[in-house]
């Protein structure tokens, strides 16, 4: 017979729940209650996380890299922000899917140009969007507030019946809900046909387009996705902190994106998750030694990542998981070194 | 009239200046593939090189120049040999990473050593001022960047298309298995190539200090300028980065004159549109392999 029934099932097999991720995510709830002083930080982690998971998707599974992907996160949070502000639509669940909307509005247009071209090009179009857009919130800041920022936006309860409180409590659950809900989103994207052609463009492109996917729609389709969850962390952003400045555009936003990600490592969704944990401690841990000169280290870290080699530090950061794992359940490791990167 | 003549001028030494300063990225990134965002840290090297040896040391500001030049030389070549050696095999994700870690290395030891405020270089008196031609404003400090410059342009085609180690260049580009096949030390042209432009960016670093202004963010204000003028000018020769650079710099000054409120919009307009014209740049062979 054919081999289609053959790669069927390893699809099937492979987007099944593993307990591993079962306890992640366990893990992942117990903080929220474990550790009720730090719902702040953890909110961030929790936008963070969102905001690479979107990256993950173009960069992981259809190897666009982008420099510039702030623009969607920026677009996401003002349009939050806005539409809070000027109380258009107050409520922040259906004001989040509108934001996100608007980036993925942004996303799907702009994917036409991001779709043309090598890398290089590629490169240079998504930097010179997000630039595009930064120089365009300042020179309209009656609308964006300028280099202040909106001010003054209140937020009013989630569905009506949960407010936001100071201890950001409310915050992170709401945050969290929405990680896990837009993961689950993309968890079935990725498993699909579609996203198991989305790694055949990545592989290929060539061969890809050979064997009948339609590269550039495909790609389209996963940029424009991967816009709307990045809009998503934006509008989180600005509705968890009830700010928006023009810092949301900036390329140091897309370019710690691209170091968490790199950290958690690509392709395979939870390298955002796990890559914005650990970014965010490094940066707390850094800025207490050096309140004023983190950015050194982590330009450092960078530098390390990439001359070590992002898969040997990802097999030596999973040496004693894989260890642990074979000694208890008897079998091959669970958990395995992410899928080839991006390249 | 005299405006516009005026802007020309500026835009001319604007886009003099932003020439010098990327035409080194023009090799490491056209020609040897390699794409380093970094390549304004070493302008920035220069720049303040060229301040602490004017402003602390009391040197004269014609002294400094070459030492800008040749410490930012150094520091390339060292840099080259112990670390990007390692990346020019990589993927692009990889050196896209590690030349902003080292971005973001250079501002913070910047800051952290110089302080976070804006260095200005102690300009000789005779470079003040302007004079009038034909009553047209001509800054004297200008007038000398577009002279060196100038200079430097005709020199580096003379370098690339006259010499031995030119057509050494050349054929590296064109071809390195050959180029080695052929018995020219591909790493050591490399090496130099990228001295050499670091070297020019430090130059240029110096010279900029005045019109861009050096402070520890410098790297990343002008990490696009220096990328635009490479992607759009193309990479076959000096010629294209050459013109790109000139029409930049005048369209920025322009921009900036005649609708200052668009602010940088005109420029990145210019260049995703031209981008999406001609993804190999406007006089590009192949921008990108």
């Amino acid at each position: 017979m054919t081999t289609l029934p053959d790669v069927s099932t390893n699809a099937v097999a492979s987007a099944r729940w593993r307990p591993g991720e079962i306890v992640f995510w366990i893990v992942v709830v117990a903080c929220g209650f474990l550790f009720p002083s730090r719902y702040l930080i953890m909110t961030d982690i929790v936008r963070l996380a969102l905001f690479a998971l979107s990256l993950d998707l173009i960069l992981g599974y259809a190897g666009i890299v982008s420099l510039g992907h702030a623009a969607f996160f920026g677009v996401g949070a003002y349009s939050a922000g806005l539409l809070a502000l000027h109380g258009i639509i107050g409520e922040p669940v259906v004001a989040l899917v509108v934001a996100g909307f608007a980036a993925m509005v942004l996303g799907f247009f702009t994917s036409f140009l991001v779709i043309r071209g090598v890398d290089l090009t590629r490169l240079m179009v998504t930097l010179g969007i997000a630039l595009l857009l930064e120089a365009l919130a300042e020179r309209f800041s009656n609308i964006t507030g300028g280099t202040d920022g909106l001010q003054g936006i209140e937020m009013q309860p989630i569905l009506g019946s949960f407010a936001f409180d100071i201890f950001g409590k409310t915050g992170f659950f709401y945050s969290l809900i929405v990680l896990f809900l837009l993961f689950l989103l993309a968890r079935r994207i990725v498993h699909s046909p579609f996203g198991l052609s989305l790694r055949a463009i990545r592989n290929n492109p060539l061969r890809a387009a050979a064997i009948g996917i339609p590269v550039n729609r495909r790609l389209i389709a996963i940029y424009t996705v991967s816009a709307f969850y990045a809009g998503v962390a934006g509008a989180l952003f600005t509705q968890t902190t009830a700010l928006a400045s023009l810092d949301v555009f900036s390329f140091e936003r897309s370019a710690d994106l691209m170091l968490m990600l790199v950290i958690g490592g690509t392709g395979y969704l939870y390298g955002g998750l796990i890559g914005a944990v650990v970014f965010k401690i490094l940066q707390e841990l850094f800025s207490t030694i050096t309140p004023q000169y983190w950015l050194f280290w982590i330009g450092l870290v960078l530098v390390v990542i990439v001359l070590v080699g992002r898969a040997r530090i990802h097999r030596w950061a999973l040496w004693l998981p894989n260890l642990i794992i074979r000694q208890v359940a008897g079998r091959r490791a669970v958990v395995a070194v992410p899928e080839s990167d991006a390249s | 009239m005299t405006t516009l003549f005026t802007i020309l001028f500026d835009g001319v030494a604007y886009g003099m200046l932003l020439f010098v300063l990327a035409c080194g990225l023009a090799v490491t990134l056209g020609l040897m593939n390699f794409v380093n965002l970094a390549h304004g840290a070493f302008a920035m090297a220069g720049g303040y090189i060229c301040a602490v040896l004017v402003n602390n040391s009391g040197w004269p500001f014609f002294v400094a120049l070459p030492l800008a030049f040749i410490a930012s030389a150094a520091i390339g070549v060292v840099l080259e040999r112990t670390l990007y050696r390692h990346l020019y095999a990589r993927s692009h994700l990889d050196q896209v990473l590690f030349s902003i870690g080292l971005v973001f290395m250079s501002v913070a030891a910047v800051d952290y050593i110089m302080g976070s405020s804006r260095v200005f270089i102690k300009l000789p008196a005779a470079l003040e001022g302007q004079f009038d031609f034909f009553g047209v404003g001509i800054g004297r400090y200008r007038l000398m960047i577009i002279v060196i410059c100038g200079l430097l342009t005709v020199a580096l085609q003379l370098i690339l298309a006259r010499t031995r180690f030119g057509s050494r260049l050349r054929a590296a580009v064109d071809d390195p298995r050959a180029a080695i096949g052929l018995g020219i030390n591909v790493p050591q042209v490399f090496a130099f190539t990228f001295a050499l432009g670091c070297g020019l960016a430090g130059l240029g670093g110096a010279l900029s200090a005045e019109i861009l202004g050096l402070d520890p963010y410098f790297p990343l204000k002008f990490m696009i300028y220096f990328l635009i003028v490479v992607t759009v000018g193309g990479s076959s020769s000096i010629t294209g980065p050459f013109l790109a650079s000139l029409l930049l710099g005048i369209g920025d000054v322009a921009g900036k004159y005649y609708v200052p409120k668009m602010g940088p919009f005109v420029i990145y307009t210019i260049m995703i549109v031209i981008l999406i014209w001609r993804p190999n740049g406007l006089f590009g062979r192949t921008a990108a392999r």
